[in-house]
Formats: C-alpha cells, structure tokens, sequence
C-alpha cells in the first residue's frame, strides 16, 4: 500500500458524485475486526499504526472516501499500491477495515499542540 | 626522513646470526621435517648439562633484527604530507609495520589511529567524516579479507562520490611469506576486487613508487567527480629497512590539487539564456553543494531567478525553509535544470510501482519542456556497476562540477536580466512564498495524526529531537529518508554541515559508522551531532558504539527502531499482494523481532550510553534531554525508540 498520498486525493475528486450516492446505503462494518485485519494484513507497513500515512502511504485515519470508495480503490489501486484482491480480503472485511479507520481519533490542530505550534509561521 | 647511526640489518641477515639451534635447522631443514623425525625416545631423567640449558639465561645473540629505520617510516613520510587527521584502521598483519610506524615514529598524531572493529566500519566511517569536512581521513586494511570486508561501504562511498582513501597491506613477493596465514592473506592483484567501484588504484614496488602513488592517489580521490581510491603498502617495502644510500633519494613529493572541471563560458551562456527566458524554471538538486560555498551559490541563483528548487537531500543543498524549497512543480515547469543530480532520468519520469515489473513510466515534465544538467556524474561512469541510471535526453548538457559551474552561471544571468525580467521574477517568487505558507500549514497537519500513538511516529520523534537541539549549533548526519523526511520537513536546515545525505549505493550498514565518522569531524568545532539510527543498519557492525565510546566521540543516536528490515517487509508484501497470496506472512525473514533487541543495552555493553527502550511518546522529550547533557560531556549516548515504520 505504497505512494497513495496524492492519488487517494485524485481519487476521492474524480469519485465525489457516486461516493455521496453511495454513502447513503454504506453497509455496517465490524471496527474491531476491521483493527484485527489491519494489523493481519500489514496494513500499517505503508500507512502507519494510527493510519497517519507516511512516506509510503496515504494518511487513511478518518479517511474521507466512503467505503465502497475504499473498496473500489483497494481492489484498483493507482500508483505503486499492489491490489488487494477479494483472495485477500472479501469485502466484507474490508468494509470491516473501514470502519476501523473511521473510528480513530482526528488529529489535534497544531497549534494545540505546543511542539507544532512553535514551528508555525517560521 | 631523519637518518640513524646504526646500520641496518636485512631480514635475511637476522636468519644467520641467529640462535645455535635455530641455525642447525636452517643449516639442515630436513633435520627439523616431520619424515625424518627419529623414533620416539624413550622417557629418561634430564642431564645436569641439559637442566642447565633450560634454567641457565640464554647465550647473548650474536646478532639481532632491528630496523632502526623500516621503509613504512618513509610512507608514513608521505601520509603525513597529506595532511590526514586520522587513520582507521581494524588491526592487520600486512600492515603492521606501518601501524608500529604511526603510533611509534608519527607519535599517533596526524594521523591518529582510530581502533575499528569491522573494515565496513572503517569506510563508513571515513565517508561521513569526508562529508562534513570535505577531505578523507585514511584507511588501513588486509589487502584481502580487509578489503572484502570493506567492499560494500566502497561502493557506498562511490555511488556517493565521497573521497575515501585506503592503503592496504600485501606480501607480494612470494618467497617472503612465511605461513599459511600470510599465503592467504597474499593476493596477485590486491585492488581488483574493488576496482569497478574505486576511482583510481596502484601497486607500488619501490619507496618512490610509492611516494609517487599516494600523492597522485591524493589528488585523485579530491578532484571532482571525487571518490575512493586505493594504494597498495607492500608488507616486504614496509618492513625492510631502508639504506642510509637510499634515503638520500627518497623525497616527498609536493600534492599540487587541481581545479575541479568547470562548464566552457560559451555553454554556459546557453544556460543562462535558457534559465532566464524560461517562465518557470526549476532547480533539481542532488549533491551540487560539495562545500557551504555551494549553499551559498545555490541560494543566490534561485534567488536570481526566483526559480523553485528540488532537493533531493543528497547533501545540504538549500535552506529547508527557504520559500523556493520544495515549492516547486516538475509538471508545470518549462524548464528543468539537474545540478549533480544522480539517476535524473527517475526524477523527471514517474517510476515504475515496484509491483510490477519495469518498463510503465512516463515523463512528469510537460511536453517541450527544456531540460539541462550540468553534473560531474558525466565525468566518471563505469561499466559494471549500473549507478550512471537510465540515459537521459536533455537538450544540453554540461560534463563539470555544477558548484564550480555556479559563480558563471550566475554572472551570465545577471547579464541578461532585465527590467522586466526582474519584475516577472518578483511576481513568480511571491506565489512560491505564498505556496511555501501553505505547504508548511500542511506539514504540522500531518505531523499532529497520530500524536500520540506507540509506536511513536518519526513526526513525533523528529518535532521531540527539533525542541531540544534547536538553541545549539546541530549537525544531522543520518540521511531522512527512512522518517518520511520528517525533519528536513520540520527542522530549520540553514548551514552546510546540518545534513550530509545518505548511503550513496543504499548499501544498508552505512549509517552507524558513517555518524560516528562525522562526528568525530564534527567534535573540533564544539557540534552537536545527532544520528537517527535504522535498527537493521546498525546490526551489521554495532561494533563502531565502541569505537565511539573509545576515541570519546560525542554523538547523540536515536534509534528508529521499527524492529524490522521494513522497506525489505513492504516489497514481500507487494510481491504477496501481486500473487494473491498471504500477506500476513510476509514479516518471516523481515522482522527483528522475537526477541525484540535491547539496544540501550547493547549501547552500554560498548561503553556507551543507553536508554529506553521508550514507547511512551511523552517520555521521549526528558530522555533525548539527559542525553543531551551526557554527548555535551564528550561522549556518545543512544536511546532506543520504538517507532513507527516510517
């Protein structure tokens, strides 16, 4: 799950339309299975424990795709992300992944945290 | 070289006047052979003559070897002509006199022998030293199993055009081998194994082949495109002593440097023409800043030009927070200028995703954009080893030294600047400042996901390590590729020596010694040296934490400690998710793990200090603190973080 960090906003531009039809009939996912099969399947290799992204990664914590967006892109990945077929993961479990990212903590704002705020504006 | 009152004795004169038994064996070799052993006697009481033999003091020899003034004294000679501040070296037979030569007759000064613990470490080491003080230190090692050890920090050095310098010892001549050992230890063409990847060699047979060889040896490695180089101290040459005659003939050649290559003016005029009629040009950067006057340089033509400038953090190249850093856009530039860029043909294409096999990329540049290097990279290109990249179709290029290009360059664009050039390039410099504010707001957004969490993230541990060293005079001498760049994102990267680049080949192993190298360059001008250090890298020779904490080295380590050769970890499960196939197994032959390594552990058994393992992101300020006060005492100290992958 490599080099996602401008495609998946690529991505989320080009799929608004149906990402807001589809938001609507979202199945239900299983967060704690979803935190079980991120950390099977590696998922934080690329994207970090908490989902932060990183250099070979996409932030996906509070992720805003929906998740047959998630699905879509996971199964079709742009850039160096291998694709993840339904061998893999069904995508049952992969909406179960979704609902995990959704449910981590959104990050603070820097100036709430005193180490990023001094570096603000230098 | 002094001359000596006492005469010389050879080698072969020591064998003659030699002990009485010692010389009925040589006399009659076969006497003392394994086929003509007589039967074994039968066990009877010693006699009075031969208990007296056993207890009495020996005879007084007649004669000794000594070598009142062996042929290394003469090399050591030249080595100190070179102005060499130190010399690393793990101990070896082939050079051992040249070793007793350093520590005896140059008093272990200029050079000082460094004590390493692996011929990688060695290297390493001189790479990073070269980096921050832009000239080599000296290597010794076997000539065979040194330099097999040493091969793969050469290449490193190499692919990173850092100038190593390396003498190693060899009995060449085969009827003054006098074992086993020394058989094995012997080889015809010593330098060939690194030849390839060094830029220069030599074997000398004489003193003043020698003296010849390691000046020229010198002023190769420091010419640019600089490199590694290797000369050959021949044991036989090193040990015997030299004639009273033959000193008189022996001298000292003087180092005369040359200039580094430069670009023709009228070439250079071209790129001037190009640069200032383009209306957005961009600047990639690789190394062109081989010295702080290369920052300076650089600053001042994209300023000139107000033209955004890519790093590609192989050296100190620009400010990190200068407005035009990193602010620039390959695709909508229209004209893409690479100053000692390697592999530039993978800056200006989309790379192939490592999940499918080559042959998918594409430019990144628009179509008609003009694109110009000015590289010494041009200047040095082998066959066998492929670091020269894909070839690069550019619309002019330049084979010289970008920096010593620069002053040119930049006077030829003053010239053509106009009033309303200089207006168009104010108003494009203001949209890069403005761009600058933005991509920074971006920046400490990122940082703040995952704040918190454990496995500390490299943003985390960057913003931590920026908080306490950011009052004193720092120097980061780890490359930050493996941190996503967190700290050149962060950090206020101003001078020349805060940030040396990497491993040059990616030959892992590197970092350690490379940081001990630097700050031991870094430890005369007072620097704090910080070192964020890979797990994996560190395990190749961990043995440079003691040579660290032995030659008081003041360096601060932080281990990015994700318990795993990870980039390794990301491509099986590239290659597992592209066979659809278990990705979950992919950590087996990856990870570093189970046990986890207890690396302030392993700091101390080498007499280094050690905290942590920390994996509580709110220990980690006070700890990097305590450090702190430990490495301004004078000596090194590591603390071991948990941390996220990247």
């Amino acid at each position: 799950m490599k080099k996602l960090s401008l495609l998946v906003v690529t991505v989320a531009a080009a799929l608004a339309v149906p990402v807001l039809a589809a938001a609507q009939a979202a199945p239900a996912g299983n967060a704690a299975n979803g935190k079980r099969l991120f950390e099977k399947h590696n998922c934080y290799y690329c994207h970090g424990t908490a989902g932060q992204g990183g250099r070979d990664g996409a932030r996906i914590a509070a992720t805003a795709l929906n998740a047959q967006a998630l699905i879509r892109y996971v199964r079709q990945p742009a850039g160096s992300m291998p694709a993840f077929t339904d061998k893999i993961l069904s995508d049952q479990e992969l909406t179960d992944i979704y609902a995990y990212l959704k449910s981590l903590p959104a990050a603070k704002a820097p100036k709430d945290i005193p180490l990023l705020d001094q570096l603000r504006g230098k | 070289m002094a001359t000596s009152k006492k005469s010389s004795v050879n080698r072969r004169g020591f064998l003659k006047g030699a002990a009485a038994g010692a010389a009925a064996l040589v006399a009659n070799p076969a006497a003392g052979s394994f086929q003509n052993a007589p039967a074994r006697p039968v066990a009877q009481l010693p006699s009075a003559a031969l208990v007296a033999a056993e207890t009495s003091p020996p005879p007084p020899r007649t004669d000794v070897y000594t070598t009142d003034r062996p042929g290394s004294d003469f090399m050591l000679d030249i080595i100190k002509s070179l102005g060499f501040e130190y010399v690393a070296a793990n101990p070896g037979s082939t050079f051992r006199a040249l070793h007793e030569s350093i520590i005896n007759y140059g008093g272990n000064k200029a050079p000082e022998l460094l004590t390493c613990c692996h011929e990688e470490s060695s290297v390493g080491m001189a790479h990073g030293y070269a980096k921050i003080e832009g000239k080599p230190i000296m290597i010794m090692a076997h000539g065979t199993v040194g330099l097999q050890h040493a091969s793969m920090a050469i290449y490193n050095a190499y692919a990173d055009r850092v100038p190593v310098y390396i003498v190693i010892g060899n009995v060449a001549d085969g009827p003054w081998r006098r074992s086993d050992v020394e058989w094995t230890h012997a080889v015809q063409d010593a330098a060939l194994i690194v030849r390839d990847y060094t830029k220069w060699d030599d074997s000398p047979i004489s003193l003043t082949q020698f003296a010849e060889s390691a000046v020229r040896a010198y002023k190769i490695a420091m010419t640019p495109p600089m490199g590694p180089v290797v000369v050959v101290a021949d044991a036989v040459l090193q040990e015997e002593p030299v004639s009273q005659e033959d000193r008189r003939r022996l001298r000292v050649p003087r180092l005369s440097m040359s200039a580094p290559p430069a670009g023709d003016s009228g070439t250079v005029a071209e790129v001037a023409k190009m640069l200032v009629a383009a209306e957005n040009p961009l600047i990639v950067t690789g190394r062109s800043a081989r010295t702080p006057n290369g920052l300076k340089l650089l600053v001042e033509l994209a300023e000139l030009l107000q033209a955004p400038v890519v790093d590609r953090r192989q050296r100190m190249n620009f400010p990190t927070r200068h407005p035009l850093y990193g602010t620039g856009n390959l695709a909508t530039a229209d004209l893409v200028m690479g100053l000692e860029v390697p592999d530039f043909w993978n800056v200006i294409h989309a790379q192939t995703p490592i999940n499918r096999m080559g042959m998918e990329s594409r430019p990144l540049t628009k179509p008609g954009a003009r694109l110009i290097t000015i590289s010494s990279l041009d200047l040095l290109t082998k066959s066998n080893y492929q670091d020269f990249g894909r070839y690069n179709e550019v619309d002019l290029a330049i084979a010289a030294d970008a920096e010593a290009t620069l002053p040119s360059l930049i006077e030829a664009c003053k010239r053509l600047i106009t009033a309303d050039r200089k207006r168009v390039f104010e108003a494009r410099g203001a949209r890069f400042a403005e761009a600058a504010k933005r991509i920074q707001e971006q920046t400490l957004q990122e940082a703040a996901w995952g704040w918190d969490a454990s496995p500390i993230t490299t943003a985390r541990l960057s913003a931590e390590l920026w908080n306490q060293i950011k009052n004193e005079d720092w120097s980061l001498v780890s490359d930050v590729v493996f941190q996503s760049w967190w700290p050149t994102r962060l950090w206020d990267f101003t001078k020349h020596y805060q940030f040396i680049g990497g491993h040059g080949a990616y030959g892992i192993g590197y970092g350690a010694p490379a940081a001990v190298g630097a700050a031991l360059a870094n430890r005369k001008y007072g620097r704090l040296t910080l070192n964020i250090q890979s797990d994996g890298d560190l395990n190749y020779a961990p043995g440079v934490l003691w040579t660290a904490a032995h030659h008081r080295i003041p360096l601060l380590s932080i281990m990015h400690n994700n318990r795993s050769y990870h980039q390794e970890r990301m491509f099986v499960a590239d290659m597992a998710a592209r066979a659809e196939r278990d990705v979950s197994r992919v950590g087996i032959g990856n990870d570093i793990s189970d046990p986890n390594i207890d690396y302030a552990t392993m700091a101390k058994a080498y007499g280094v200090y050690g905290a942590g393992p920390i994996e509580n992101p709110n220990e980690l300020g006070p700890a990097i603190k305590k450090a702190i006060e430990v490495v301004k005492r004078g000596e090194p100290a590591l603390i071991d973080v948990v941390s996220q992958p990247r």
